[in-house]
């Protein structure tokens, strides 16, 4: 998969989760841009962006991502 | 909403729940059913809650929630705190799960101190929930434990008393007798709902030690869902019907083309058997008081020779109407709700047909027709829906299918008399009016959330606060039973009010409307101004609160006698009579309290 396509698809997952078409997401993209990306809706992401690659985070990892382009890497790594 | 029956897609709602919920409060005529939720949580209970609010507002209850802070259930419903005091909850539910329970035996622990510590533990909980309720007057649910991912003991868990499975079977045996033995108080299944996820993948450990989520956040969903179903049956929001298509629906194969003895059913053949399972599954469903009806396109004398097969489970006289014929099935079923009187929103339709189900669901959008998939899921699918959610078993219950028919006998009775008088006498009616008996409480909290159409307030009580009012010297309450030589229809009207010096005022009337045009109405408001006239009142006031479903009892107030004294720009309407000159009876045909 190609960062293009993960970017594509979690654009998807952002946007239904915070139910905002307008949401696009980068490698800097922090829970700081985005308004209602709070801890509770922080665990809802994770669940839909594992259930949408088809992936499951690791406690450390979930604990440890920085920004999306944290996330966007592990996917790489796991989905090849 | 189809994207919150069962089979759903988890995932699906979890991601998309801020846009169903638009969704949901988009649609148009709805009568919601407003409460007040408290959750009071071991765990993390946002996503319960979030989830808990589509399935309910699916159901037509608009909760307002409150959230203990995490894990302060206990001291929450111990102590109270301004806050939850505020909100006054009409019920509450423990969110606790077997990460709760405070001590676990160990194998050195002796018999006997293991029993010691299931009932410390017990007690902790019941001393909670009777806090709640001396407090709070509500209904009281409460998680069951669920079976822990690993077992110290392996096989011996479940039957050595050291073994934790053995520890919470014991603790949750002792929650079942309790809740045997109090009427405003239910257990939510959690156990069963962790044993269909799968008892290793909900105690994801990972979402514990991250979230402090007791179960996989995926299954959160499922476990929702299961829990509005209590609430919303609490709430007299459960389905009352099934309407069922015959081929290949009931049995396999088209009767008006296969013959009656060749349809699929009895014990022959594999796909016979699945499909008197099935039957005896709808069949069971008499005995809680659920309407079986047919709905197939089909010649009704091939029908009725299908179900009339001395294999056949079902029979042609366990449905109360069998619509067997080519009109649409859309069209059947509204029919069908208009003759037993119901709104077509309490039917659940069955159909192995995906474009029956299809046009159904696009006619009657306030329909219920689940994607059942194939035969050997259909009992899966209907029962995992929970629509007929059992939250105890009433005596009207039991019998219910054979008022309805008596209700059809009568109509029948009625289209040969000439005079509606006389018609009304031949029924012989019998009415029993007197103040709320305990034998009555819950049916009569029912008739208060289930009543939308001869209701005059439309207050919803729970059990807990009929029971208050029933004990409260201020208010005059009736209930109102109706017999007659067709059976007993049960109790059918409520009433109460509360008395104010020399003024009774009504603060809810309401009538099931399957006895319409009986003199019910008349002989409850005799009896009524009979006791405020034994009390001294002198003058009775009465309210008129519209709604989209009770525009027919508009003038019910002014059709006893009442005067208008006011209505505001909303249609609310305050009546007055006045009684000091006294009052004239005006029940001609019912028999009262002999």
């Amino acid at each position: 998969m190609t960062r293009e396509e993960i970017y594509a698809k979690l654009n998807e997952v952002f946007q239904d989760v915070f139910d905002d078409e307008d949401i696009t997401v980068n490698d800097e993209t922090t829970a700081d841009d985005i308004e209602d990306w709070d801890s509770l809706e922080h665990i809802n992401l994770i669940v839909a962006v594992e259930r949408a690659f088809g992936i499951k985070f690791t406690m450390g990892e979930t604990t440890s991502m920085k920004n999306v382009g944290a996330m966007a890497d592990i996917i790489q790594e796991r989905v090849g | 909403m189809l994207e919150l029956q069962y089979p759903y897609d988890a995932e699906y709602i979890l991601r998309k729940k801020k846009s169903i919920k638009k969704a949901l409060l988009a649609r148009e005529n709805i009568n919601y059913t407003t409460k007040k939720i408290a959750v009071l949580g071991g765990s993390t209970t946002s996503n319960v809650v979030l989830m808990l609010e589509l399935f309910l507002l699916d159901n037509g209850i608009k909760a307002e929630f409150y959230e203990s802070e995490y894990n302060r259930f206990w001291e929450d419903a111990v102590f109270g705190n301004p806050e939850l005091d505020e909100f006054g909850p009409d019920l509450v539910y423990f969110h606790t799960t077997s990460r709760n329970i405070l001590n676990f035996p160990t194998v050195k622990d002796p018999q006997d101190k293991i029993e010691d510590m299931a009932r410390a533990e017990f007690d902790r909980f019941r001393q909670a929930w009777e806090a709640v309720q001396g407090r709070y007057h509500c209904t009281v649910i409460q998680n069951n434990m669920e079976q822990p991912f690993y077992r110290l003991l392996g096989n011996s868990d479940v039957s050595d008393v050291h073994g934790r499975l053995n520890f919470i079977h014991r603790l949750n045996s002792m929650f079942y007798e309790y809740a045997q033995a109090h009427e405003t108080f239910y257990i939510h299944d959690a156990n069963y709902q962790a044993s269909v996820y799968g008892v290793k993948r909900w105690a994801d450990p990972a979402d514990w030690y991250r979230y402090k989520y007791a179960m996989a956040v995926a299954a959160i969903p499922d476990f929702a869902f299961s829990l509005s179903h209590i609430i919303k049956a609490i709430y007299g929001k459960n389905k009352k019907a099934l309407t069922l298509d015959l081929d290949n629906t009931l049995w396999g194969g088209v009767v008006g083309d296969d013959g009656p003895e060749n349809i699929k059913i009895g014990q022959e053949d594999a796909v016979s058997e699945l499909y008197s399972e099935f039957q005896e599954y709808v069949k069971a469903h008499k005995d809680l008081g659920i309407l079986l009806t047919v709905n197939s396109k089909n010649d009704e004398e091939n029908a009725i020779a299908g179900l009339s097969r001395p294999d056949s489970v079902l029979k042609p006289e366990d449905f109360l109407i069998i619509k067997a014929n080519w009109e649409n099935k859309d069209r059947n079923l509204v029919a069908t709700a208009n003759e037993i009187n119901i709104g077509v929103d309490s039917l659940v339709f069955i159909d192995d047909n995906p474009a029956e189900r299809a046009i159904v669901r696009d006619s009657v959008p306030s329909s219920t027709v689940p994607e059942v998939g194939l035969p050997e899921t259909y009992i899966d699918v209907i029962d995992s829906n929970g629509f007929f959610e059992v939250t105890g078993i009433s005596a009207d219950d039991l019998k219910r299918n054979e008022m309805y028919k008596a209700n059809l006998e009568r109509a029948a009775t009625e289209s040969s008399f000439a005079d509606y008088g006389e018609y009304l006498k031949s029924l012989e009616m019998v009415g029993e009016i007197r103040a709320f008996d305990a034998v009555y409480m819950a049916r009569i909290a029912e008739l208060t959330n289930k009543s939308n159409q001869f209701n005059l307030t439309t207050r919803r009580c729970s059990l807990a606060e009929i029971e208050q009012i029933a004990q409260d010297p201020q208010y005059i309450t009736l209930y109102g039973r109706l017999l007659d030589r067709f059976g007993d229809n049960g109790v059918v009207s409520v009433a109460f009010g509360h008395i104010d010096g020399k003024t009774a005022d009504i603060d809810l009337w309401l009538m099931s409307c399957r006895v319409l045009k009986r003199d019910m109405e008349c002989a409850m408001m005799d009896e009524f101004v009979r006791l405020c006239l034994e009390r001294g009142v002198t003058t009775v006031v009465g309210h008129y609160y519209p709604t989209a479903k009770n525009k027919m009892v508009r003038d019910f107030f002014a059709d006893r006698g009442f005067t208008l004294v006011n209505e505001d720009g909303e249609g609310n309407r305050l009546y007055e009579l006045d009684i000091s000159g006294g009052y004239e009876t005006t029940n001609r045909y019912i028999k009262v309290n002999p």
